[in-house]
């Protein structure tokens, strides 16, 4: 098992969010996590990615053997964990290009790779820059700074793709989307499912779930999983609404 | 008597005494002298009633006199850390005020481009009007007792294309010690000059105090890319005034990078005194442990049709304090002046603080003036999101540091310059 969630209970801004969730993850899987506005899914994205702004008061999270929550946000991502943002942060004069070598020589250098020099990370981003459609102008371009809605979500995907994750949550990367945004963004996921790869895909709409067909549905509300099921329960959710 | 009078004293005597050496000057000189120590010794040092000084207390500077007796000249050795790696090979080297034949390289100064110590130019300069001395009493001390001045043409028409740098070293060795450097630069009609005024220090166990006054004045058409590095120790002093005349279609640009020195004031009087003049003025200063930094700009358009830029960006860590006063005139023929200004500021610790000031007068109707001012600490989500791409904490610290000292380090024109500039900043950055 990859991720292991027990009766997790978590509080933000002293407001119990998360009141005894369990979900389990297989290499491999992919995971739909749907639920109403306000039921915790965002919380338990940020959880995972270990976001200061919530603080764990229960249960227990265990990722490939190791206590999830005891690791700072920089170990879980060097140990393969990756959050793509619901709000892609703009961070004005670091160049995307800059950042994204310093973050996957920082993921390489914790595994015991060489990091790459100048010439080798050029002919690795340029390779996966087209899996997004991305123009390789964005890479010169500050860190999200001016980016439209799609190339902010495009932006997380593509780093997805450079650093090669284990464990991808990707928070709420349709909303806002157009359609073709929707269709780039959706096709660069299933590109990078394989099965050593667990993906969570947390979502308030079915209609990405067209595009990134789960393994598995769950249905998160007030702060618990309350239904778990196969694709087809998206559908249900769809025609019939959370209740 | 009174600590006050006593250093008063002191100076009068230091004053006295300078009357009987050469560099004193000429009557013209003799006469701007004497003006000056009056404006000083009626006024002293300004205290925190002095509107100009209210948030920055110079009480170190004015509890005890200093002299005029420093250690000896360095080697050329010692200097090598400041030379920008045989990048720039004009060098004018002044040791505690006085130029250094020795350690200064002229071999290279482009042609029709001068340099040489005639006092009496100095007298025209915008620092010797009158009212500056009354009002700024630095500048009067310095204009009292500051001894041979550097007074660099540059000729009409003349393109100088290779930086050349006026080297300030401060080396009090055991002494408390005041130089009082004079430099002058006159950028004659559509010549081109790029200069570097940098100021470091020598370490040693006594107290050294810079008293800078620079003049730049550009005629009709010039254009002037300044950049001044101060670099001094974390225990110096440095009161600075630069004055910056640009005549009709003169473009004048100022880089400031302050690094070092226990209290560093810089003052930049502009006046965009033709039609057509630009000013643009770009700062990064940097302070920790119990640093004060002060940076006052005044821009005075005076006349229409002139644009000015002004950013000026700070870095305080520790329990350093900073102020920044920027203050923008708008006579009343000034029609159409276009003048921006921006200054930001990076607290790395609960204790640091700044007070700054944007200061618009404005007289004229037809203008746009927009300031700006933002104080804060690193952004928290900017950092969590390099974190959360696997950046340990201090590199990811260091990165958004490094972007918003960038944003001044990438208006810096020459490659040359910016390299050793920004690894000046970098290892400041890294002391913080």
């Amino acid at each position: 098992m990859l991720l292991e969630i027990k009766d997790l209970k978590v509080k933000a801004e002293d407001k119990q969010i998360l009141k005894g969730l369990n979900l389990s993850v297989n290499p491999g899987e992919v995971h739909a996590i749907m639920g109403p506005n306000g039921s915790g899914k965002s919380t338990l994205a940020r959880v995972l990615s270990g976001h200061p702004g919530y603080e764990p008061n229960g249960g227990s999270v265990t990722y490939d053997g190791h206590d999830l929550l005891a690791m700072s946000p920089e170990e879980r991502a060097c140990e393969g964990v990756f959050m793509a943002f619901q709000y892609p942060v703009e961070i004005p004069g670091v160049n995307n290009s800059y950042f994204l070598k310093a973050a996957l020589n920082a993921v390489r250098k914790h595994k015991g790779l060489q990091e790459l020099d100048a010439v080798e990370f050029l002919a690795l981003i340029r390779e996966k820059i087209k899996l997004l459609e991305m123009d390789q102008s964005m890479l010169n371009r500050a860190v999200n700074e001016g980016f439209s809605g799609g190339e902010k979500k495009r932006n997380e995907i593509f780093q997805m793709a450079v650093l090669e994750p284990r464990l991808a949550i990707l928070d709420e990367t349709d909303s806002g989307l157009d359609i073709d945004a929707l269709k780039v963004v959706a096709n660069g996921v299933n590109a990078l499912r394989n099965k050593d790869r667990a993906i969570i895909v947390v979502t308030h709409y079915q209609r990405l779930l067209d595009y990134i067909v789960p393994d598995f549905v769950h249905v998160l509300s007030g702060g618990l999983i309350v239904r778990s099921g196969g694709k087809e329960l998206a559908l249900e959710l769809e025609a019939k609404g959370y209740r | 008597m009174t600590p006050v009078a006593e250093q008063a004293t002191a100076y009068a005597e230091r004053f006295a005494a300078f009357h009987n050496e050469p560099a004193f000057g000429s009557d013209r000189v003799r006469a701007m002298r004497e003006q000056a120590f009056a404006a000083f010794a009626a006024n002293g040092f300004p205290t925190s009633r002095d509107e100009e000084y209210k948030f920055t207390n110079v009480s170190a500077i004015a509890e005890a006199p200093f002299g005029c007796q420093g250690a000896a000249e360095p080697t050329r050795k010692a200097l090598e850390p400041f030379l920008f790696d045989g990048a720039i090979r004009t060098q004018i080297v002044i040791v505690n005020g006085r130029l250094s034949k020795t350690l200064s390289s002229m071999e290279a100064l482009p042609r029709g481009v001068t340099v040489d110590q005639i006092t009496d130019a100095v007298t025209a300069a915008p620092s010797a009007a009158a009212g500056v001395l009354a009002t700024t009493p630095f500048v009067a001390l310095n204009t009292a007792l500051f001894g041979r001045p550097i007074v660099m043409m540059v000729p009409p028409h003349a393109k100088v294309d290779e930086p050349i740098q006026v080297l300030f070293v401060n080396t009090p060795g055991e002494h408390r010690m005041m130089a009082a450097t004079r430099l002058m630069v006159v950028a004659g009609e559509l010549s081109e000059l790029t200069l570097v005024e940098s100021y470091v220090g020598l370490a040693g166990t006594g107290q050294g105090f810079t008293n800078a006054v620079t003049d730049v004045i550009l005629m009709e058409g010039a254009i002037v890319d300044h950049y001044k590095i101060q670099r001094e120790t974390t225990t110096a002093f440095h009161v600075g005034a630069m004055f910056v005349q640009c005549d009709r279609n003169s473009n004048f640009t100022s880089h400031s990078f302050a690094t070092g020195g226990k209290l560093v004031r810089n003052d930049v009087f502009a006046t965009l005194d033709g039609e057509g003049a630009e000013c643009t003025l770009n700062g990064l200063y940097l302070a920790g442990g119990d640093a004060l930094i002060d940076n006052h700009t005044s821009i005075d358009h005076a006349k229409a049709h002139c644009p000015s830029h002004e950013v000026y960006k700070g870095i305080l860590s520790g329990n350093a304090k900073a102020v920044f006063n920027g203050k923008i005139t708008v006579r009343p023929d000034a029609q159409k002046t276009d003048a921006k200004q921006t200054n930001k500021a990076l607290l790395l610790s609960d204790s640091a603080t700044i007070n700054t000031k944007p200061q618009l007068e404005i007289f004229a109707d037809d203008v746009k003036c927009t300031h700006g001012a933002a104080i804060g600490q690193l952004d928290d989500d900017a950092m969590f999101y390099l974190r959360a791409r696997g950046i340990a904490e201090v590199d990811a610290r260091n990165i958004l540091i490094h972007a918003f000292a960038g944003d001044i380090l990438d208006r810096i024109k020459i490659d040359a310059v910016k390299q050793r500039v920004e690894k000046v900043v970098y290892a400041a950055l890294g002391a913080l």
